[in-house]
């Protein structure tokens, strides 16, 4: 499956506040009919998702991935955004060139690798880094834990120091990465190292507020999504709500468990209160890969343009444990996964509405946050227009 | 009564070359991961593999290691290559040792021409993960021209093949295809099933490794390669289950384009059927193959010294 990605060194336009005062759309400010997604949203991503879609850019979660050379962010990306098999990645060569990649148009996370050889150069004018940090929720830093992470620790140190002054509000995740290879302990004992030096380094630089989360991740197993899944829900403001919403669906379905997961890359960005158990979420995972797989060979009409994941896209698997599992579509990019009992999925009816309702109330969940986006930069963008313009005259508001 | 009919299947190469890591995968329910444990093996590993029923694979797997190659070539020959039903030599594609290779492999076929006249050869070219992807369709087209000539008399059939792909079991499929005595008859009966209940695609799968032993297809379908990406998918699916300790029983697949119904079909065998027009409901197409099942099962017990004498007379 092709992802859309740039190429590497495309500018893309930042949608926040510190767009340049050009006076671009100036007798337009106070129309609101006029606020297509076009001006929202960076360049051209959101041309493929069209102006209906509620789930521009803006709403998407944003992460930065960052790390030494070698440290595994190339395959990072590869393993989950682009269902790459990890085998694969040993044949992928060395990025060579200051490089960035976005992920945005098939998942539900917007999300760039940051990839450098070398040093990072914080004083180099042509990356406006401060542009950057300010816009990102999650910054996560990988590092190999196979390598000596003696450079990693004081480059992840100068990187958070950085970014946390310009963007206090950031996510720091630093993925222990590559713990394949080690025992348990041996990667507890990791952990424990790694976390200790960076915690001292803050406290040495009086800056004990940052807060760091560490994970242990490898792309051999499900710990990578497993990890991806933590970051991104720490980035989703309607996360109680979601969660609210699929305990309701649970309750009046008889359904046991039910995690909603961003197709592509298999995180899943929120699931009910009872506990999550690993296999489970593996079993779900597995269960995505086989209905993706199946619809691709068989689900994909004409040459380039189809999509095999669709409006009507679902699965039922049922397990001999007199289980069953069911995979519903709910929008472009999540999916609805449950496991439920065999007697419970007789009442399929039943739960098909019930799972109508819960999917109208995501859609106006994600609705509502696009329309307070809107309008709070429509209202930034008319205070900008008040303002003076070049040559010192006040604009008349029209 | 049908007594089980038994195939003698051998599998040869040189030591190191991946037989067992594929018999293990193929047969015993192994991920690709899984075969890192696995040791050299010593002379000769004998399984006997319970195919649809009543097909029961003699699998020979031969450690390749120098000492034993030559013994079975002196003192095991007769015992070794005597009625065998099909050879299966493994390439390592990564091997340094070429000239050695053609050698063991022309003194089996010298051996197999002795005793076993009638046997079907198969070569695979294994390990085609080493190879970079743009180099592997010309290194096997090499190799397999090489090996077809080295082979005459005797025809072989040659695949490239990996543990961490789908062309493992390509290749399996298309050996056991031959195994299969009533073959014909499955693929007519297949043929009728799927007309009835207008279906796009009908594929029938041995049960437990999953390897395609008919199919049915009414219209060019996009991807040549699907009917092993099947096997892979859904035997990797069956593996993960088994991890919860649950094992999946069916699986119904759609999208706005089609529907697919993976169900257990007979005792042996698992079967998928493709619906191109998604308004057909579900349980139209459940019902029509649970009443194609018990047709399907007589024709499974109709097998036996029938059959086999058959294949004997031609």
């Amino acid at each position: 499956m092709s992802q859309g990605n740039k190429k590497c060194g495309e500018e893309e336009v930042e949608e926040d506040e510190t767009l340049a005062m050009t006076g671009d759309d100036d007798d337009d400010d106070d129309d609101l009919d006029t606020f297509t997604d076009g001006d929202l949203d960076s360049g051209c991503e959101d041309g493929v998702l069209g102006c209906r879609d509620p789930f521009s850019s803006e709403v998407k979660p944003r992460i930065l991935l960052m790390g030494l050379r070698r440290s595994g962010k190339s395959s990072i990306q590869k393993v989950v955004f682009h269902k790459m098999s990890p085998n694969e990645t040993l044949f992928l060569e060395s990025t060579n060139k200051i490089c960035r990649e976005d992920v945005s148009n098939s998942s539900f996370v917007h999300f760039q690798i940051w990839d450098f050889p070398g040093q990072i150069d914080f004083f180099d004018p042509t990356f406006d880094y401060e542009m950057i940090f300010r816009g990102t929720g999650a910054l996560i830093f990988v590092i190999d834990s196979q390598d000596d992470y003696v450079e990693a620790l004081s480059r992840l140190h100068l990187t958070v120091t950085r970014a946390y002054k310009v963007n206090p509000d950031i996510n720091f995740e630093v993925f222990i990465h590559k713990v394949d290879g080690l025992s348990d302990d041996h990667k507890i004992e990791k952990q424990r190292d790694i976390q200790k030096r960076a915690n001292d380094d803050l406290v040495d630089a009086a800056l004990e507020r940052i807060h760091l989360s560490f994970y242990l991740t490898s792309i051999y197993d499900h710990s990578i999504f497993e990890a991806f899944s933590k970051v991104v829900q720490k980035l989703i403001p309607e996360l109680p709500t979601l969660e609210n919403l699929l305990n309701i669906f649970i309750t009046n379905s008889a359904i046991e468990k039910a995690f909603l997961f961003d197709v592509v890359s298999k995180i899943y960005i929120a699931t009910d209160s009872s506990p999550v158990d690993m296999q489970t979420y593996e079993l779900c995972c597995d269960m995505i890969d086989v209905v993706i797989d199946i619809s691709c060979i068989y689900g994909v009409m004409g040459n380039e343009g189809g999509i095999p994941y669709d409006k009507e896209s679902m699965a039922i698997i049922r397990l001999n444990s007199t289980s069953v599992m069911y995979l519903k579509e709910v929008t472009k990019f999540l999916a609805l996964v449950c496991f439920l009992r065999e007697e419970s999925f007789e009442r399929k009816g039943l739960i098909d509405y019930n799972f109508h309702c819960f999917r109208k109330a995501i859609q106006e969940v994600f609705e509502v946050r696009l329309k307070v986006l809107r309008s709070r930069k429509l209202l930034s963008h008319r205070r900008r227009s008040r303002q003076a313009t070049p040559n010192g005259t006040p604009r008349v508001p029209s | 009564m049908s007594t089980a009919m038994k195939k003698k299947v051998l599998l040869m190469g040189k030591s190191g070359s991946g037989k067992t890591s594929m018999r293990s995968i193929i047969f015993a329910n192994y991920i690709a991961r899984d075969t890192r444990r696995l040791g050299a093996t010593i002379d000769v590993e004998h399984s006997h593999v319970r195919f649809l029923g009543n097909l029961v694979l003699n699998l020979w797997d031969c450690g390749g290691q120098d000492t034993f190659m030559e013994n079975y070539f002196t003192s095991q020959r007769d015992n070794i290559f005597r009625n065998v039903e099909v050879l299966i030599y493994v390439f390592d594609v990564e091997s340094r040792e070429l000239e050695k290779d053609m050698h063991y492999y022309q003194s089996c076929l010298e051996a197999i021409l002795q005793n076993s006249p009638d046997a079907k050869v198969f070569c695979l070219v294994h390990k085609m993960d080493l190879v970079q992807e743009d180099q592997r369709d010309l290194i096997f087209k090499e190799r397999e021209d090489d090996l077809k000539r080295l082979s005459r008399p005797l025809e072989c059939t040659c695949f490239r093949t990996s543990i961490w792909d789908e062309t493992l079991y390509k290749a399996w499929s298309s050996i056991v295809y031959q195994l299969i005595p009533n073959v014909q008859q499955l693929e007519t009966n297949l043929r009728n099933f799927a007309q009835i209940i207008e279906a796009d695609e009908v594929l029938l799968f041995e049960r437990a490794t999953f390897l395609v032993i008919s199919h049915y297809q009414c219209k060019e379908q996009r991807d040549a390669h699907r009917f092993e990406k099947i096997s892979n998918i859904i035997k990797q699916f069956k593996l993960s289950c088994s991890k919860l300790a649950a094992s999946f029983q069916s699986m119904e697949v759609r999208n706005s384009n089609f529907a697919a119904f993976i169900d257990v079909f007979t005792s042996n065998t698992y079967v998928m059927v493709i619906m191109s027009d998604p308004s057909i409901p579900s349980a139209a197409t459940l019902i029509n193959i649970r009443n194609a099942r018990k047709h399907f099962e007589k024709l499974e017990r109709v097998d036996g010294p029938k059959h086999s004498l058959h294949m004997r007379m031609r």
